[in-house]
C-alpha cells in the first residue's frame, strides 16, 4: 500500500515518492496564473471564502474515499444530503429553541441510517454500488420533495442559532473549517492506525484474499457506506446552514463533483488506495476552479469548458508524473 | 424449484409494491384518470417539481379549475428540462384533456409536440415562461417584460444614488424570461438618465445556491467599487442576500431583483435587501385557469380583442405580443419592509 | 443467473434467466398499467409512447459493451448535446441539413474516438475520470458555440426522425429494433464480440493471449460516440430546435437501464436482450405512471425501488449454496 511508503529518507526523497507531486505543481501554477490575471485571488478574505466554500465537498470526499477505495461508488450522497438537509431544517422550523448541535447530530442520525440501508442492500442484499446508489438516489430525493412537500425552508424559519453553526467562527477560524479538519484529523487516524482502517484497504485491493485471511468483508462494505451516509448527512445540515435556505434539489448532480475530487486526488477508481493527502488536493483544485474561474473575467459561457479542460489536463499532468515517480522507485526497487 | 419458487414469490412482492404505492398516490392525489363523470379535464405542466413558486401557480390553476366545476391535473418533471415536458404532453395527449397550460423550459423545443397537441383539438397555452407563437394559441404574462426590466433599474438606481457600478446575477444562461428582463433592463439603462450608472456584467449563478454564492462573491471581490446587485431570481437574490449579510456589506451593496418574500423575509427584514418585486404566482395560475376555460368554451380563440372574464380577477382582454398574443395579469408588486410580514406566509 | 451457466442445458435454467424475469417484470407493468388508467391499452397511445423514451435508449448499446469491458461512459449525454448544437449551428449558417447530418455524426464519431484514446493511451486514468472530463469539456463547447442562443427551423424532412410513421410504425420505432439486430448480432455472433468478453472477463489473460485490447476498447467507445450522435438526431427532430443544455442527465437513464437489463459493472457479464427489454420496462412503466399522472417525486421512488429489489431479490436466495464461494460470483459466463 502506498501509505506505507517512504517513512524514512530526505525530504528531498520523500518528494519524489509522492504520487500526487503532479497535482500539486499543477495547482501551484494554475493559481499563479489565476493571481495574474486577478489580484484580488491570493488575498486572505478570499482564500477564507474558498475553503470555507470548499469545507463540505471536504468532508464528502472523506467518505467517497473510503467508499471508492472499496471498489464501490456512491451515487445517492447528494439525495442523502438533500433529505437529512431538509428534515433538519423542518425540525429547526418547528422547534426554533433547538440547540444547534443536535440539530448536527439529527442530521447526521438521518445520513447514517440511510447510509445503514444503502450498505446493507449492497453487502447483504449482494446488488451492486452503482445500481443500489443510483436506486437510492432516485428514492431519498423524491422522499425528500415528499416530506418538503414541495417548499423550502426559507431563512426567516430558521433560528439564529441554527444559521450561525456555518457563520460561526471559533479562534478567528469559521467553524464549517474547523469541523471539516477535525474530521481529516480523526479519518487520518482511523484509516491509517486502526485495524478496521487497514481493513478497509485490504477488502480494496484483493477482496478474496482478505477474505481468506479472516476479514470480513459484508461488514467492512457495510461500515463504509454508513460512513458515507453519516457524513453526507453532516453535509446536509452544514450545507442548509450556510446557505440558509433548504430545497428539494439542492445539491442535485454534487456527488460527480465529489467524485472528481476523488479522483483528482489519485483514488483509484478500482479500488484499494487512495490517500487523505490526494483528496485535500483534489477537494482543493475543485475549489480553486469554483472560485476562481469567475473571478478570472472570462465569458460565462467559456467557464464550462475551461473547467473541463483544467480538470483533464490535471489528472493527465499527474498520470504522467507518477509515472516517472514509479520508474524511478521501480528502478531502485528492482533486484 | 425452491428457488424458483423464490424468484416468483418476489417479483409478485415487488409489483404488489409498486401497485400498492400507485393506489395511494392515485387516490390522494390529482385526476384520478377521470372523465367518467364527463367532466372536462384541464392540464397544467410546470417546469420541475418541488419548486414553491411553481406550487402556488399550479395552486392557483386548481382553484380557478375547481371553481369552474372542472378537473385539473397538475403535472411538474423532476428535471427543469424540454425533453421531461415534451414527454408529459405525449401522456396528456393520450388522455384526451380538453386544455393543456404550460410553463416551458425552452421556447422553441416544445413546438412539435405542442402542435400535434393542438392537432387533436387540445386547447394549448403558456404561461409565466412563454413557449413561441407557432406553439400556443395564447400566452399568460405575469407582467410586461419592459415593466420588469424598467423597475429594477429605477429601484436599484434609487438605491445607490443614480451613480455607479452595478451587476446582474441570474439563473442558467439558457433561462428565457430573464434573459428577456435582462434585455429590457439594458435597453433601460441606454436612457440618459442612468448615464451615471454603468452595467460591469451579467453573471449566471444557475439557480444553485453554491455556485450563485460563489459568483456573488467573484462580483465583490473582482468591482470593490460595486454599489448594486440586481437578481431577478429566487435563488439568486436569496444567495446574494446571505453573501451580503454574512460579509457586513448592508448599505454599501444594495441588492435587489425578483424573488419570493418567504425566501426573502429574512433579508428585507434586515434592510440588506431595501425593496424587490414579484408577482402574485397564485394569480398567474388562476388567470390562466380561466384563459383555457374559455379556449375550450370557446369563448376566445387566441385573437387580439377577445375578452372574457377571469373570476375575482375580473374582464381581461388579449393583446398583442410580438407574433403571438398574450393575456396581462398586472405590474410586477413591490415587496418592502411595511409589507413583507404579510406576504411571507403566503408564497 | 451465475449458476446457470455452469450446466450444459436445462430448461429449468434457461427460464431463470435475468431476461426472463424481465419480462414477467414487463408483462406485469403491462397489466398494473392497464388497470391503472383506462388510456393504456390503447394501440395510438402505446405507440407514440415508444417514440418519447427511444431517443435515449440508442445509447443503451454500446454502453452495454462498455460495461460488459468494465468501463464506463458518462460523456454521452454532452456528445448528444455537443453534435446536436454543431450540427444545428452548421445548418442555421447556411450548411445543407444533410451534409449537417453526416458531421453531426462525425462530431459524435470524434468525442467517443478522444474518449477511447484517452482511456488506452493513460491506462493509469480510470473511464470514470476521463469521461467525467471530457463530459464538462464537450457540454463547454456546446455553450461556447451556442451561447444563450437556440438554433433550429430545420427543413419539413428532418422532422419525419422523430414525429414520422412507415406503415403505421413509429420510424424511430424501426430503427430501434434494426440497431438492436445489429448489436445484438455484433455482440453474441462475432469474434468482435466474444473477444468483448473476454476482455471483461479478464483484460490482463486477453492481452496476453494476443487480443488486441487497445483497438476494441478504441472501437467500442467510438461506436457510443457515434450512437450519442444518433440519439443527438431523433432528440433534435422531436425538439425541432436546440441549445447547449440539451439531453442533461441522460446518461444516468442510460446506465440505469443498462444495468436493470442484467449488465454487471464488474465486467464480463450481460446480453444485449437484456438492456433493449429494460428499455421497455422502464419506458412504459414511466408512460404508464405518467398516465395516471403520478407525481414526480413518486416516480422517483418507484423507479429507484424497481432498479434496486429486481436487482436484490434473486441475489437473497437460500445461503446454504453459496457458502464458501467469494461474495460476488466470479463465475465466467460465456454468452453468445
Amino acid at each position: 500500500m502506498t501509505a506505507n511508503n517512504g517513512q524514512k529518507g530526505t525530504l528531498i526523497e520523500n518528494i519524489a515518492k509522492f504520487r500526487e507531486v503532479g497535482l500539486l505543481g499543477f495547482i501551484i501554477i494554475l493559481s499563479v496564473v489565476i493571481q495574474w490575471r486577478n489580484s484580488s485571488f491570493l488575498t486572505w478574505e478570499n482564500i477564507n471564502d474558498m475553503i470555507t466554500n470548499t469545507a463540505i465537498l471536504s468532508i464528502l470526499a472523506v467518505g467517497m474515499m473510503l467508499v471508492i477505495i472499496t471498489r464501490g461508488i456512491d451515487l445517492s450522497i447528494g439525495a442523502t444530503l438533500a433529505l437529512s438537509g431538509m428534515i433538519a431544517a423542518l425540525t429547526v422550523g418547528a422547534f426554533p429553541n433547538l440547540s444547534p448541535i443536535l440539530a448536527i447530530l439529527l442530521g447526521t442520525m438521518i445520513g447514517l441510517v440511510s447510509g445503514v440501508i444503502l450498505g446493507a442492500i449492497i453487502s447483504k442484499g449482494g446488488v451492486l454500488p452503482i445500481i443500489a446508489t443510483l436506486g437510492m438516489m432516485y428514492i431519498f430525493r423524491g422522499l425528500t420533495f415528499m416530506v418538503s412537500g414541495g417548499q423550502w425552508v426559507s431563512a426567516h424559519q430558521m433560528p439564529d442559532s441554527f444559521k450561525g453553526i456555518a457563520t460561526g467562527s471559533f479562534l478567528g477560524i469559521n467553524n464549517l473549517i474547523l469541523i471539516a479538519v477535525l474530521i481529516y484529523v480523526a479519518f487520518y487516524y482511523f484509516i491509517n492506525h486502526t485495524r478496521t482502517g487497514r481493513q478497509i484497504y485490504a477488502v480494496g485491493s484483493n477482496p478474496d484474499s482478505a477474505k481468506i485471511s479472516g476479514i470480513n468483508h459484508d461488514k467492512i462494505i457495510w461500515l463504509v457506506y454508513t460512513i458515507m451516509g453519516g457524513l453526507s448527512g453532516l453535509a446536509g445540515v452544514l450545507w442548509v446552514s450556510k446557505f440558509a435556505s433548504a430545497q428539494g434539489d439542492t445539491a442535485s448532480g454534487y456527488e460527480l463533483t465529489v467524485i472528481a475530487a476523488c479522483v483528482l486526488g489519485g483514488v483509484n477508481i478500482a479500488g484499494g488506495s487512495g490517500k487523505i493527502s490526494g483528496i485535500i488536493l483534489g477537494s482543493v483544485l475543485i475549489g480553486i476552479m469554483n472560485n476562481a474561474l469567475p473571478l478570472i473575467n472570462v465569458s460565462p459561457f467559456w467557464q464550462t469548458g475551461i473547467q473541463g479542460s483544467i480538470i483533464l489536463i490535471a489528472v493527465v499532468l499527474n498520470a504522467l508524473v507518477k509515472r516517472g515517480v514509479d520508474m524511478n522507485a521501480l528502478m531502485r526497487r528492482r533486484i | 424449484m425452491k428457488k424458483l419458487f423464490l424468484e416468483f414469490l418476489s417479483i409478485f412482492l415487488v409489483f404488489s409494491m409498486l401497485a400498492a404505492c400507485s393506489q395511494t398516490s392515485s387516490n390522494e392525489g390529482s385526476g384520478d384518470s377521470g372523465s367518467k363523470d364527463g367532466k372536462k379535464r384541464f392540464a397544467i405542466v410546470f417546469k420541475n417539481t418541488g419548486n414553491p413558486y411553481g406550487e402556488k401557480q399550479m395552486d392557483g390553476f386548481k382553484q380557478a379549475i375547481e371553481a369552474l366545476g372542472h378537473e385539473a391535473i397538475l403535472k411538474a418533471p423532476d428535471q427543469p428540462t424540454a425533453e421531461a415536458q415534451i414527454q408529459m404532453i405525449e401522456e396528456l395527449i393520450s388522455q384526451k384533456v380538453d386544455s393543456i397550460a404550460i410553463v416551458g423550459n425552452d421556447p422553441d423545443a416544445l413546438q412539435p409536440a405542442l402542435k400535434k397537441a393542438m392537432d387533436q383539438g387540445i386547447k394549448v397555452l403558456s404561461l409565466d415562461s412563454a413557449v413561441n407563437a407557432q406553439s400556443r394559441m395564447v400566452h399568460v404574462n405575469q407582467a410586461d417584460p419592459v415593466a420588469i426590466g424598467r423597475v429594477q433599474i429605477e429601484a436599484i438606481s434609487e438605491m445607490i444614488g443614480g451613480k455607479g457600478q452595478i451587476a446582474v446575477l441570474s439563473a442558467t444562461s439558457q433561462a428565457t424570461n430573464q434573459n428577456a428582463w435582462i434585455e429590457q433592463m439594458k435597453e433601460t439603462l441606454k436612457d440618459p438618465k442612468y448615464k451615471d450608472i454603468e452595467l460591469v456584467k451579467v453573471a449566471y449563478g444557475d439557480d444553485l445556491r453554491d455556485k450563485s454564492v460563489s459568483e456573488t462573491e467573484a462580483l465583490l471581490k473582482s468591482y470593490p467599487d460595486l454599489k448594486g446587485i440586481i437578481a431577478p431570481t429566487t435563488v439568486g437574490i436569496a444567495a446574494a442576500g446571505k453573501v451580503l449579510t454574512d460579509k457586513g456589506l448592508k448599505d454599501k451593496v444594495h441588492l435587489t431583483g425578483l424573488g419570493l418574500p418567504s425566501e426573502m423575509a429574512e433579508y428585507i427584514e434586515s434592510g440588506v435587501c431595501d425593496w424587490m418585486y414579484l408577482w402574485n404566482p397564485i394569480d398567474v395560475g388562476y388567470l390562466a385557469g380561466y384563459a383555457a376555460d374559455a379556449l375550450v368554451n370557446e369563448t376566445i380563440t387566441g385573437k387580439v380583442g377577445d375578452k372574457f372574464t377571469a373570476g375575482d380577477l375580473g374582464e381581461k382582454e388579449i393583446v398583442e405580443d410580438g407574433d403571438g398574443t398574450q393575456i396581462m395579469l398586472g405590474d410586477p408588486f413591490k415587496f418592502d419592509a411595511s409589507n413583507i410580514a404579510e406576504w411571507k406566509e403566503v408564497y | 443467473m451465475d449458476q446457470v451457466n455452469k450446466k450444459p442445458f436445462s430448461w429449468k435454467g434457461f427460464f431463470l434467466q435475468w431476461e426472463w424475469m424481465l419480462i414477467l417484470l414487463f408483462l406485469v407493468v403491462n397489466v398494473i398499467n392497464t388497470n391503472l388508467s383506462p388510456f393504456y391499452l390503447d394501440s395510438v397511445g402505446l405507440r407514440d409512447a415508444t417514440m418519447t423514451f427511444l431517443d435515449k435508449a440508442f445509447m443503451v448499446f454500446p454502453m452495454v459493451m462498455i460495461m460488459i469491458l468494465r468501463d464506463i461512459d458518462i460523456s454521452v449525454s454532452s456528445t448528444v448535446a455537443l453534435a446536436s448544437v454543431v450540427m444545428a449551428h452548421l445548418y442555421t449558417l447556411g450548411v445543407p441539413m444533410e451534409l449537417a447530418v453526416v458531421i453531426c455524426l462525425a462530431v459524435g464519431a470524434v468525442c467517443g474516438l478522444i474518449n477511447g484514446l484517452l482511456i488506452v493511451k493513460f491506462k493509469e486514468l480510470s473511464a470514470v475520470i476521463v469521461t467525467l472530463s471530457t463530459m464538462i469539456i464537450y457540454r463547454g463547447i456546446a455553450y461556447i458555440i451556442l451561447e444563450d442562443q437556440s438554433a433550429g427551423s430545420f427543413p419539413e424532412w428532418f422532422g419525419f426522425l422523430g414525429w414520422g410513421y412507415i406503415g403505421g410504425v413509429p420510424f424511430i420505432l424501426i430503427a430501434f429494433v434494426m440497431m438492436a439486430v445489429l448489436f445484438g448480432l455484433l455482440l453474441h455472433k462475432t469474434t468482435f464480440g466474444r473477444r468483448i468478453y473476454a476482455i471483461g472477463n479478464n483484460p490482463t489473460a486477453s492481452r496476453f493471449s494476443g487480443v488486441q485490447v487497445d483497438k476494441i476498447k478504441i472501437i467500442v467507445f467510438t461506436l457510443a460516440g457515434v450512437m450519442a450522435a444518433i440519439t443527438a438526431l431523433f432528440l433534435t427532430s422531436r425538439m425541432g430546435s436546440t441549445r447547449p443544455n440539451v439531453a442533461l442527465g441522460y446518461e444516468l437513464d442510460v446506465i440505469a437501464m443498462v444495468v436493470l437489463g442484467g449488465i454487471s459493472t464488474a465486467g464480463g457479464k450481460g446480453k444485449m436482450i437484456g438492456a433493449i427489454i429494460a428499455v421497455f420496462l422502464i419506458g412504459f412503466l414511466r408512460y404508464g405512471l405518467g398516465l395516471i399522472n403520478m407525481p414526480a417525486q413518486v416516480l422517483m421512488i418507484i423507479i429507484g425501488l424497481l432498479l434496486i429489489v429486481a436487482v436484490m431479490v434473486p441475489n437473497l436466495k437460500p445461503k446454504a449454496k453459496a457458502k464458501g464461494k467469494p461474495p460476488k460470483s466470479q463465475d465466467q459466463q460465456i454468452a453468445g
